[in-house]
């Protein structure tokens, strides 16, 4: 392989980076809060807002059910509107930014309400506002779930950022296609699976370090 | 510190049931608990003991009446004034409910954390409190490492943590075995009498009634049935629910041949009435059946007998066997010189 080459795949490769980072950190700051509210705004629960809980819970299965390459083609007007152009990283992050978020409020959703509620009655007995209810015990105690969650996000967030090199963006998804498969270059396409297995397998297995070096939760509870 | 006086006064809970319209947990209840009273409330699953302990924090509000901790209306307050009452209320758990992500000083320093103490100021009130309960070489560990008594000594460690001027306990010895339920209670019987908190403690458990309560409650059903001091409630139960309660914490038991055959009705022909008396004091009782037989000619036969104690004072437990055709006007006679009898059942 050709030194152009090798530096095309690097180039690549940092554009993955770069779209995965941005979009991941982005759907976190959006999807980290809206999971929260979700987990604990039905009837009944510490921010009890049945109406806006089941409005937002529609608005995300909505958003989570279009594929995401319709998704990346639907949301064009918006991305231009947005970044002023419908092709690039920077446009890319759009639509996984979009992807992300409805994705990660759910996955928070489910590490929250997993802590057990007796934990949520204790700090109600302490005299614990809902806000430190749910910054002390419930953020706390759902680290290592939400830490497992965020993992899930991003390696699917490779794989989407691989997705949008087809329509315009760039990164090893559009190396692939454009030499691997239109110019019939089978090692560039080889070199392009095997980078994207690398970086998920290192974005998995960090993630789960991060969780078990978070869970002081007795070996039995667990959940693998 | 002292306690504060608890008070229900005709307090009812009715939940929105599923499907079969509601679901009453609490009728028309009344108590008061004095400061520095241990009060036990006894009670079967699904009583309303929960219901009605949960009501002093405010984790429930009453349908109906009124419960009020230190002069102050639990279930009107709201905000930052129900706050304010829940820092005066400790509880502690069954499942002991720690955080499992913090430390054993992690766990106790969350209701100050909570409450906007000063971080300065929490690491020695939280050592204090580690040192009261007796966890010092535990301090650093996670409640996973931890045995179920040491993790309800967190859960105590954490209630008072805030200094409360009532303690409240829902089944807080139920997930341990004797030895510990044991030494959990003997530590919150110390903090009642170093604190003088009040304690107010639910528990389907009548030993643990009697070893610590100085006063209890019977709930079935949702209605208070019985309430008083706990020694006149074990010496002389009225309610058919206490007594089945108190038969199975007293030391004695029926010889098996006896148990065997007894029957709940009275069988047709001659039948021997078995009855339990109990008495307050140690000896009571000797004179009294010996004067029964000698003034009514009314022979009793013993069939087991013990003394026990609540706190320092010792009651007695006899289990009779007399003939059935005289067994009423017996119990009358015993009824009358001040013991209390239930009859268990009939042998033919
Ligand atoms: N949130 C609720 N919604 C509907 N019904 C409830 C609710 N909480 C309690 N109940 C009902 O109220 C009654 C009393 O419940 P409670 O939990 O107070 O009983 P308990 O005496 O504490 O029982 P246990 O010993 O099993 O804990 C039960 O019939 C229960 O089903
Ligand atoms: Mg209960």
């Amino acid at each position: 392989m050709s030194a152009n080459l090798i530096g095309l795949l690097v180039e690549a490769t940092l554009q993955t980076l770069y779209m995965v980072s941005v979009s991941a950190l982005l759907g976190t700051v959006f999807g980290l809060p809206l999971g929260v509210f979700l987990a604990t705004s039905q009837r009944g629960e510490l921010l009890s807002a049945p109406l806006v809980n089941k409005a937002l819970g529609l608005v995300v299965n909505a958003a989570r059910s279009v594929p995401f390459i319709i998704l990346v083609v639907a949301i064009i007007p918006f991305t231009r509107a947005l970044v002023g152009t419908s092709i690039g990283t920077d446009a890319a992050i759009v639509p996984l930014t979009i992807a992300a978020t409805p994705f990660i409020a759910r996955l928070v959703e489910n590490a929250i309400r997993e802590v057990d509620a007796g934990l949520i009655e204790a700090a109600r007995a302490m005299g614990a506002t809902p806000l430190q209810i749910i910054r002390k015990v419930l953020l706390r105690e759902a680290l290592p779930g939400i830490a497992l969650g965020l993992t899930l996000a991003v390696v699917s967030l490779i794989g989407y950022s691989a997705m949008v090199g087809a329509v315009g963006g760039e990164g090893l998804g559009d190396l692939g296609i454009r030499y691997g498969y239109q110019r019939f270059m089978p090692d560039v396409m080889l070199a392009v699976v095997v980078i994207l297995i690398v970086l998920v397998q290192i974005v998995q297995s960090a993630g789960e370090w991060i969780a078990a070096r978070v869970d002081r939760r007795a070996p039995r509870n667990r959940g693998h | 510190m002292t306690g504060a006086t608890i008070s229900f006064e005709g307090v009812g809970k009715s939940y929105a049931g599923g499907g079969k319209g509601q679901v009453t947990a609490l009728s028309d209840v009344t108590l008061s608990v004095a400061p520095g009273e241990i009060c036990g409330i006894i009670g079967r699953s699904g009583a309303g003991k929960s219901t009605l302990l949960r009501m002093v924090n405010g984790l429930e509000r009453p349908s109906t009446g009124t419960v009020t901790v230190g002069g102050r209306d639990v279930g009107r307050a709201r905000g930052a004034a129900l706050r304010a009452i829940r820092r005066d209320v400790g509880m502690i758990f069954q499942h002991f409910n720690l955080l499992s992500s913090r430390t054993v000083h992690g766990n106790i320093a969350l209701p100050l954390e909570i409450a906007g103490v000063p971080s300065a100021e929490i690491g020695p009130r939280v050592r204090d409190l580690i040192a009261r309960v007796g966890l010092e070489a535990q301090a650093d560990r996670y409640p996973a490492e931890l045995s179920g008594g040491q993790k309800q000594r967190v859960g105590i460690a954490r209630a008072l943590a805030t200094q409360p001027k009532v303690l409240l306990s829902d089944e807080a010895t139920s997930a341990l075995d004797p030895e510990t339920t044991r030494t959990v209670l003997e530590l919150l019987r110390d903090i009642n009498r170093d604190l003088g908190l009040t304690i107010l403690l639910i528990t389907h458990e009548m030993a643990v009634v009697r070893d610590i309560a100085t006063h209890m409650a019977v709930i079935d059903q949702g209605r208070i049935v019985e309430a008083g001091a706990t020694y006149d409630i074990f010496v002389t139960p009225q309610h058919p629910t206490t007594r089945s309660f108190l038969s199975g914490v007293t030391g004695i038991t029926l010889p098996g041949f006896i148990a065997g055959r007894l029957t709940e009705a009275r069988p047709h022909g001659p039948a021997e009435e078995i009855v339990r008396i109990t008495f307050a004091g140690a000896h009571a009782t000797d004179p009294m059946l010996a004067r029964m037989t000698a003034e009514r000619g009314i022979a009793i036969n013993i069939l087991a007998g013990a003394i026990e104690e609540i706190g320092p004072r010792p009651f007695g437990n006899l289990l009779v066997a007399i003939d059935a055709a005289r067994g009423p006007e017996a119990r009358d006679y015993l009824n009358r010189h001040g013991l209390s009898t239930e009859v268990l059942g009939y042998v033919g």
